[in-house]
């Protein structure tokens, strides 16, 4: 019997040390990586990165326009793919709940979810760059966009399948018609998990290279015209690392810094809806 | 109106004899009802009447159909495909499984207040109000108004009248179930369906849902649902026994409980099974 017990808590703590090591291992190497853009990056960080255009190599500039490309095409990206993917996930948890549709398009929905953003990318060119026969911040909203889509789709329909079907009862046993039941009833239980999956849909895009390297391309310069290439943070972090001039290096730890940050408090935001939303 | 053959009594249904009292009038007659979920036969021809403005109980050992008869008489099934009644539900003459039946219509007549407390996430003020608004438009003054009111017969003003614009789910659960009762009263049902209303709470709050629904009965006619046999002795005039989707015995409360015809109705209520 005492046997029994001493090897059952041998691997109890077996286990314990290899699920920690196993954590360990990796929140390591997350710490690494923000070890090293901090130590790169932090040098940088100053007025000058957002205040001046991105230099040619040899002279001292920032990365104003990368920042206001990203700023507009994940804007515009968003309000193009968000209301899409809301849209289909109300019709999917609420209307088509049984439909057999509902299932054929969250199995497409799963595999866009995880095409390589790369193919999303060549598809916008296809079908954008090459018959307009230019680059330009549209077709990088487009890219970015049917990226933004299945994120945003997933998270509305699995937030709207959590809110008890009870709810949904108690509005219809009042004879109140479907469009409120679902309008003021299960949209307004589920909002802040609604909030949470456009928030991570945009922090997903917002650190998004390849699907830009074939559509919005990159710019030197100040632009806001949307037919036109357009700089971004990923695209120029690219451009710039590897590039020989130590100028553009440093500029690219700062904007690798300046991301992370802006996706951290993204996600941190995200969460902190989302952990309100389960408490309720 | 969606049901004019007001005068036009349905005759009575063929239930069991009861004793030569006085009836009063049949607000719902259920007739040969079959409920299937899929191919499964929930409900094996049920034939019972709830009498206008008394309270029926509907007992029974789970799984004998007494939630999903309730969930036909305001056509909840509707909302899941699947799920299908046949026979005939007349409610003041009118049969409400007539497909051609306005659902919301039919439920705004209709109210039902749920085993778990439902309140909506939003203000106590708006669960009360969001049913008002589905069928009139009423001023800012006459809205509080009505919300008072509708949470007084509740009884649950007192304890509420502080904290209106507070969320329904800060409530204690005794105190979120009277707000569905409120808030079903609120709409100005003449049927109330109540199912297992009390199965949640402790026995306080139970016994002031029990005395809400003494004080309702006067105006609404009212079924309910329950697993407790002494809440269906204390609350109804008429019981109804069911098992395995048929009902076995209907009659008054008194004589169910006292002197039940059937064996298998003798066997529940004494707590040989159930």
């Amino acid at each position: 019997m005492k046997r029994l017990y001493l090897r059952r808590r041998l691997i109890n703590r077996a286990i314990t040390v290899a699920s920690i090591g196993a954590a360990g291992f990796g929140i390591l190497f997350l710490l690494l990586v923000l070890w090293k853009l901090v130590a790169e990056g932090l040098g940088g960080l100053d007025l000058d990165l957002l205040t001046k255009m991105t230099p040619p190599p040899g002279s001292d500039g920032g990365l104003l326009n990368p920042i206001l490309g990203s700023a507009v095409i994940t804007a515009l990206a968003t309000l193009v793919g968000a209301p899409l993917g809301l849209l289909a996930g109300i019709y999917m948890a609420e209307y088509g709940r049984y439909a057999r549709i509902t299932v054929v398009v969250r199995f497409i929905n799963d595999v866009l979810l995880s095409a390589p953003s790369i193919v999303i990318g060549l598809f916008v060119y296809e079908i954008m760059v090459v018959p307009m026969g230019h680059f330009s911040a549209w077709a990088g909203v487009a890219a970015l966009a049917i990226i933004v889509i299945p994120v945003v789709l997933r998270t509305t329909e699995d937030m709207l399948s959590l809110v008890p079907g009870g709810l949904r009862e108690a509005a219809a046993a009042l004879g109140a018609p479907r469009w409120i039941i679902i309008g003021k009833v299960a949209i307004r239980a589920a909002l802040s998990g609604l909030v949470t999956g456009v928030l991570l849909a945009v922090a997903r895009i917002s650190g998004e290279t390849a699907p830009l390297l074939f559509t919005a391309l990159n710019n030197q310069f100040w632009s806001t015209d949307l037919n036109a290439p357009i700089a971004s943070l990923p695209v120029t972090i690219f451009q710039f690392a590897m590039s020989p001039y130590e100028e553009w290096q440093r500029l690219a730890w700062s904007g690798a810094l300046l991301i992370t940050l802006a996706v951290l408090c993204l996600n941190a935001f995200a969460r902190l809806l989302a952990a309100r939303q389960r408490s309720k | 109106m969606m049901f004019d053959t007001m005068d036009n009594p349905a005759p009575a249904a063929p239930t069991p004899t009861m004793p030569d009292i006085a009836k009063p009038a049949e607000k719902i007659s259920v007739r040969h009802l079959r409920f299937y979920y899929g191919a499964n036969q929930a409900l094996r021809g049920i034939d019972m009447p709830f009498y206008d403005r008394h309270v029926t109980a509907i007992i029974g050992p789970s799984g004998c159909g007494k939630s999903t008869l309730l969930r036909v008489l305001n056509r909840m099934y509707d909302l899941y495909p699947d799920q299908r009644a046949e026979g005939e539900v007349l409610m003041d003459g009118g049969n409400i499984l007539d497909p051609a039946v306005d659902l919301n219509v039919l439920r705004s007549k209709v109210g039902m207040v749920f085993q778990k407390p439902t309140p909506f996430p939003m203000s106590i003020y708006d669960n009360i109000a969001f049913g008002i608004r589905l069928y009139s438009r009423p001023s800012r003054s006459e809205l509080d108004d009505q919300v008072e009111d509708v949470l007084q017969r509740a009884a649950l003003w007192d304890e509420v009248k502080d904290k209106l614009a507070e969320s329904g789910l800060g409530l204690s659960g005794g105190q979120q179930q009277r707000l569905c009762i409120a808030r079903t009263i609120a709409v100005n049902p003449e049927v109330i369906l109540l199912d297992e209303p009390c199965s949640a709470l402790d026995p306080i709050s139970t016994s002031k849902i029990e005395e809400l629904i003494e004080e309702l009965k006067a105006s609404y006619t009212i079924a309910i649902v329950t697993h407790n046999m002494q809440q269906a002795a204390r609350v109804s005039d008429y019981t109804a026994f069911m098992y395995l989707g048929e009902l076995v015995e209907f009659g008054d409360t008194e004589r169910i409980f006292t002197s039940p015809e059937h064996d298998r109705t003798q066997g529940y209520i004494t707590g040989r099974y159930g």
